[in-house]
This record gives structure tokens, C-alpha cells and sequence, in this order.
């Protein structure tokens, strides 16, 4: 199984994804500065999912890693979306 | 003489096993943060008014610094791990020493932001706390000296983690065929970074 031959990501790839990452931060702080009133934590969480999504795939590696782990890794992001969204169903409907 | 001449040596190295426990062991990471972000949005919808107040408080700017650090920290233990499988020890170490830096620098900013806190009397059980502020700015401020704590708790041991790294890829116990250590540090580091990714936003920028 060690012998199997490893995906080698260039340098490059991260500097790209650095340089997503910092002005998606940049951008997160311009808009939540725009009075939009409830929107604005819908815009701001949406910013956070993108760059998570970015680091999870590849600084994480999950984009050159096997199926099977990146079925594990989205369940467990289901289950904590899952238990948020009946947290405030529960809160917004008793 | 087959038999004294002749030793096994047990190797126990299994790289897919080795990524698979951390990833395990990141899940309970993520549940036990992601139960505190239910607690979170649960106060803050509960008190919108008093953590609209609180929020105000934080220092925006310190907050968008130590997100650049994060993630350029993230950026450079990534790219250690492609230095170790290219052989490049000392582009390695470089990588690791450069991450360890950015880490200790985050924690100083962290701890001149308490400390503006502390000296304005806003910590956990302080009398400005809980005779002048609201209920729900008490919350905001709980979860904000809880989360951000447990998270710079994290940075430590992340540190220590890369040092110890370090150290194996100095005596070449890490190297390209044997790299599960330095990939599994920077698996941690990247869940930190995601992290301060939600706290950011959540503590700092929604006012």
C-alpha cells in the first residue's frame, strides 16, 4: 500500500489557492461592511463554506484522495448541517 | 546459521491507515466545534440586538491579520508536504519553520487582543461583565473568550505537532516514502485554519 505512487501537487497550486482564499476574506469584509440587513450573515457563512470548501480540497488533499474518504468527510459536514438545521426548526416553529 | 543470520524487521508503516485515523479523529474535532456553532447561532438568534452590540467591540482589522497568517500558514505546510516528496529536506524544514513562525505570531496577536479586553474589564466572570452588560452580551462574550480559546489551545498543539515533525524530518525519519506524520500535521493545521475560517466571520465581521 506505501508503495502506491503519491499524487505530487506542484507549488504553484497552493499559491493559487492562497491567493483565492485571501481576496474571498477581502471580499467577506467588504460586504458584511454593506448594510444588507439579514443577508448579511447568509453572505458572509456562504464566503466561509467557499473557502473551507477550498482548503478541504486542496491543501487537505481530498481532491486527489480515494472515494471512500471523501464520502466520510462529506457525511460528517451533512450531519453538522443536518443538526443546525433542525436546531432552528425547532426554534423557529415552537 | 539461517536462523541467527537472518532477522525480520517488523514494519509497521501504513499511510492510508495512518490518514484514515486522522481523519477520524478530525470528525470528533468538528463535531465538538460545530456543536458550539449551534450554541452560537442559537444566542444570536435568541439575542440579536445584544450580540449586534458585543460584536461591535471586536477589533475588525487584528481579526482580518491573523486570518491572512492562517491561511498563509495553511499555504506553506502544504507545500512542505510537496518538498518532502521531492526530496527537498531543507525547502522542508524551511516550510515548517515558516509555519511554525506565522502560528506564534497569531498567538501574540491574539493575546494583545485579550488583553485590550481584559484591561477594559471584559473577561469570563469580571464585574464590568456581569453587573453593567446585558444578558445576551454576557453569552457573546462567553462564547467568544470559549471559542476562540479553545481554538488558540488548538495553535499550541499544533505547534508542538510540527515541532515534533520537525525534528523526525531532521533525523530523516520522515522523508518521501515515509511522509504520513507530516501529512497528518498538516491535516490538523489545515482544521485549524478552517476553523478560524467560521470564527472570523461569526465573531468579527457580522455586527
Amino acid at each position: 500500500m506505501s508503495d502506491e505512487k503519491k499524487h505530487v501537487v506542484p507549488y504553484r497550486v497552493y499559491v493559487i489557492v492562497l491567493i483565492a482564499l485571501v481576496i474571498l476574506t477581502l471580499l467577506s469584509i467588504g460586504i458584511t461592511g454593506i448594510e444588507l440587513g439579514k443577508y448579511t450573515v447568509a453572505g458572509a457563512l456562504i464566503f466561509a463554506i467557499v473557502k473551507s470548501f477550498l482548503v478541504l480540497t486542496w491543501f487537505m488533499h481530498l481532491k486527489y484522495d480515494k472515494l471512500y474518504i471523501k464520502l466520510m468527510v462529506g457525511f460528517v459536514f451533512a450531519i453538522l448541517v443536518v443538526t443546525i438545521v433542525v436546531t432552528f426548526l425547532d426554534y423557529l416553529y415552537r | 546459521m539461517e536462523n541467527s543470520s537472518h532477522t525480520v524487521v517488523h514494519d509497521h508503516y501504513d499511510a492510508e491507515a495512518s490518514k484514515i485515523g486522522m481523519w477520524l479523529f478530525i470528525f470528533t474535532e468538528l463535531l465538538l466545534f460545530g456543536m458550539l456553532f449551534v450554541i452560537y447561532s442559537v444566542y444570536r438568534f435568541m439575542n440579536p440586538e445584544a450580540f449586534h452590540l458585543a460584536a461591535e467591540e471586536l477589533d475588525t482589522f487584528i481579526g482580518a491579520v491573523n486570518t491572512i497568517i492562517l491561511l498563509v500558514s495553511s499555504m506553506t505546510i502544504a507545500m512542505s508536504t510537496t518538498a518532502i516528496q521531492k526530496g527537498n529536506k531543507r525547502f522542508t524544514l524551511l516550510l515548517l519553520v515558516i509555519t511554525v513562525i506565522l502560528g506564534i505570531v497569531f498567538l501574540v496577536n491574539k493575546y494583545f487582543e485579550w488583553k485590550v479586553k481584559f484591561d477594559h474589564g471584559i473577561f469570563p466572570g469580571s464585574e464590568m461583565l456581569t453587573q453593567t452588560l446585558s444578558q445576551g452580551e454576557i453569552l457573546f462574550f462567553g462564547l467568544y473568550f470559549i471559542m476562540t480559546g479553545l481554538h488558540a489551545l488548538h495553535i499550541v498543539i499544533g505547534i508542538v505537532f510540527i515541532a515534533v515533525v520537525m525534528q523526525k524530518v531532521a533525523k530523516r525519519k520522515i522523508h518521501a516514502q515515509r511522509s504520513a506524520l507530516l501529512d497528518n500535521a498538516g491535516l490538523y493545521w489545515h482544521l485549524v485554519d478552517i476553523i478560524w475560517i467560521f470564527l472570523f466571520p461569526l465573531f468579527y465581521l457580522l455586527t
